[in-house]
């Protein structure tokens, strides 16, 4: 069972993630699209999205530090545990809370704008539920001041799922709250692809050297990809 | 010099009867699908009157188009690449739906099942209609709707009092497939593009990634967000056609066959200065000079090397839209302080002028009272100046009298009387000259009207099947829900 879970399930999710992504690109580019609803409604769109966004970001950011760089790391760098800690639960705490509010604004409108409502896609759904739950679930960690050491139990594993070598141990110690936030998260990877999260890997910051004017010619033009 | 060619469009508004027939047609081939009900690639628009969508013109509020830096550098008035992309989450300056108009249908069904009765069956509307894209249709500003008209309101006080003096006149529009086009400036996935080979200026569906900023980079607002696919679309300037040699629907449609289509040659390198110029009222000169002529033996020679076929520079030459902005300095561009060096061109209208010289009592066809009224009319000629020429009423003026003396020199013709050579004299024209002009106008055919080579496939490499639309790849996931 943990087995299972811990090392046979992520690799299920990222190939998922992987292939669908490649699927995606090759085969539905007029559907790789961030889907902009602001033509329906812009108020309640001005608030939530920059929130969420903002939140989202500094979370993504959070976890690369926190799952990534290892405590010996902190530590040599010459940062406590204890001032580690609250920065995490501080800047997290904080993140947490501008993407919860933020989906809350996006969920409410997505559910009570009528032309926002009957635009959503089956997917829109599916990633809202998943998104909305692994966001409820790490904030409640994050915020109940629980004293676990994920970075004892959980990061080790998470790291050791990319070197091939799953650590099962490490994770099937860690609470079951980490665990739920872990499995839920993995089954959001998995369905990344599907939805209209893939806008995500679109960000184009190549806008920022590129000349303004884009001159193609008729024949280089067909089906060309940039980002 | 570098050389490009570009497809380039005028319009001769005094032949406009806003039929709407353009925009319907161009509804048919292009946007009858879902998400784009509300778009209208072509709109016919009554001016003064709000526009589409409603006070578009109005780039304090909505930030399209460029403009200049304190220190003289070209910006996107929308704001700098960092600022687009930090309001990539939420587009602060974008129209809603209200502001083009809720699309609305009809209970056609009641037609067929509604009871037997005495009174006729209806089909209603199935969602109240309070706005449309041209709901001032001929209106010529009913008080509370001109009164939003921006060009209206940034006149000065008492020109809009006089404003009951009332003048209209039909505006059609379609994407001006700008030379400096800030639709493709702003896109920050580079997904619109102008085409080196005629200049049109196209979205990218398999790239666009529905940031919408291209829908405020352009101050005339025809890039529209398909909501269904969420992808971005405009006017194509019927490539598909235009490559076969066909002139776009609007043109072949128009019923005042108004629409003039040919090729023009541009050097792209100076398009940047040109955009820049400082005075707004010498940006028409400027624009002007970014197209070369194409009798110029050093232009030909220019062109050739650059990689454009002989056929084309011959079309350039044959070109209806180059004789009337250089030979017969008619067309005018709408709005060159937008300073995206826009391609679809205007020839002012006249009717304005001999409306308000019949209104008031005189002959309308005298071409001594039109003069008169060329030169004393403030408000219909500041009007068109803010349209045409950033303001400055002299190049209307211009225009406008050699209208007016086309009508008297024709007049005379007409009339079995002798031509008076000194008419077109008064505005620096030759008898003959005046009588081209007055054919390319009045009655040429459509082979004078479109002048457009057939798009080269030789070296293209790729066998083609006479279709550049992509064939669509259909998948049973994820789809996007047809309503
Ligand atoms: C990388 C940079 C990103 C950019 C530039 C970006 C941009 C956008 C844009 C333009 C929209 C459409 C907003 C509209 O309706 O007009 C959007 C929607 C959305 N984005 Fe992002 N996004 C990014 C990253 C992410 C990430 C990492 C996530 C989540 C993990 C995310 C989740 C969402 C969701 C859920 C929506 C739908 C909002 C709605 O209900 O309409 N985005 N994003
Ligand atoms: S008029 Fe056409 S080419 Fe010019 S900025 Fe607008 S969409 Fe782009
Ligand atoms: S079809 Fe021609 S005459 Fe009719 S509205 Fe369009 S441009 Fe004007």
């Amino acid at each position: 069972m943990n087995t299972a879970l811990w090392a046979v399930l992520p690799y299920l999710a990222l190939t998922t993630f992987a292939g669908g992504l490649v699927w995606r690109y090759r085969y539905d580019k007029l559907g790789w699209t961030a889907r902009s609803s602001q033509l329906h409604e812009r108020r309640l769109l001005g608030l939530g999205s920059p929130l969420f966004h903002g939140g989202i970001l500094l979370t993504a950011l959070g976890h690369a530090t926190g799952l990534l760089i290892p405590a010996g790391v902190t530590r040599a760098l010459g940062m406590s545990d204890g001032v580690y800690k609250a920065m995490a639960v501080g800047v997290g705490g904080l993140a947490g809370l501008m993407t919860l509010a933020g989906l809350a604004i996006l969920v409410f409108r997505r559910l009570t704008v009528r032309a926002v409502l009957r635009a959503s896609l089956a997917s829109d759904l599916v990633m809202y539920v998943l998104l909305g739950s692994t966001i409820l679930i790490g904030l409640a960690i994050t915020l109940s001041g629980n004293g676990h050491d994920y970075r004892a139990s959980v990061a080790p594993w998470f790291r050791s799922v990319f070197a091939f070598q799953p650590a099962v141990d490490a994770i099937a110690k860690a609470p079951w709250a980490f665990q739920l936030h872990a499995l839920i998260a993995w089954t959001l990877i998995a369905a990344w692809p599907f939805t209209r999260l893939v806008h995500a890997f679109s960000l184009p910051l190549g806008y920022l050297a590129r000349p303004y004017i884009v001159y193609r010619s008729r024949e280089a033009s067909r089906g060309q990809a940039l980002d | 010099m570098r050389v490009l060619a570009q497809m380039a469009m005028v319009m001769n508004l005094d032949k406009c009867i806003g039929c709407h027939t353009c925009s319907v047609t161009c509804k048919q081939a292009w946007t009858n699908r879902g998400g784009v009900e509300y778009a209208w690639f072509n709109n016919v628009e009554t001016r003064p009157g709000q526009g589409y969508p409603r006070t578009y013109e109005d780039q304090d509020r909505w930030r399209g188009g460029w403009t200049l830096t304190r220190r003289g550098r070209l910006k996107l008035r929308s704001g700098s690449r960092l600022r687009k992309l930090a309001t990539l989450f939420f587009n602060p300056h974008l129209p809603a739906l209200s502001d083009y108009y809720e699309p609305w249908t009809y209970d056609y069904q009641n037609l067929i099942t509604a009871p037997a009765g005495d009174d006729l069956p209806t089909a209603k509307p199935t969602a109240p209609i309070t706005w449309s894209a041209n709901w001032d249709d001929s209106l010529a500003g009913g008080p509370e709707l001109a009164q939003h008209d921006p060009i209206l309101k940034a006149m000065s006080e008492r020109i809009r009092l006089e404003f009951e003096q009332a003048f209209m006149f039909y505006l059609p529009r379609i994407c001006e497939h700008c030379l400096n086009p800030s639709c493709v400036a702003s896109c920050p996935s580079g997904a619109i593009y102008k085409r080196t080979e005629d200049g049109i200026v196209l979205v990218d569906s398999d790239t666009c990634r529905s940031w919408r900023s291209c829908v405020t980079g352009c101050p005339y607002k025809k890039v529209f967000l398909n909501h269904q696919t969420g992808k971005a679309e405009k006017c194509t300037f019927c490539f598909p056609r235009i490559e076969l040699g066909m002139p776009t629907v609007c043109a072949q449609t128009c019923v005042g066959r108004l629409r003039y289509i040919g090729v023009v040659l541009y050097d792209p390198d100076r398009v940047l200065e040109a955009a820049s110029v400082r005075d707004e009222h010498s940006l028409i000169d400027a624009q002007k000079q970014v197209l070369l002529d194409p009798h110029d033996p050093s232009v030909i020679e220019a062109a050739l090397r650059s990689g454009i076929p002989q056929d084309w520079v011959v079309a350039a030459q044959r070109s209806p839209v180059y004789s009337l902005i250089f030979d017969y300095q008619l067309a005018l561009p709408l709005h060159p302080e937008y300073r995206t060096l826009p391609m679809v061109w205007y020839i002012p209208p006249l009717s304005p002028v001999v409306d308000a010289v019949r209104d008031t009592g005189f002959d309308g066809e005298d071409a001594a009272n039109l003069f008169a009224a060329v030169e004393a009319l403030r408000i219909p000629i500041g009007y068109l100046a803010s349209l045409f020429t950033a303001g400055d009423p002299a190049p209307v003026r211009e225009v406008l009298r050699r209208l007016v003396a086309m009508r008297a020199f024709m007049r005379d013709i007409n009339l079995g009387r002798d031509p008076d050579e000194s008419i077109p004299a008064s505005v620096g024209m030759t008898g003959s000259q005046m009588y081209d002009m007055y054919r390319l106008l009045a009655i040429a055919k459509a082979e004078d009207r479109y002048v457009i080579p057939h798009a080269h496939r030789e070296d293209a490499g790729a066998p083609n099947d006479g279709c550049s639309v992509p064939t669509p790849v259909s998948l049973p996931f994820p789809k996007v829900r047809q309503s």
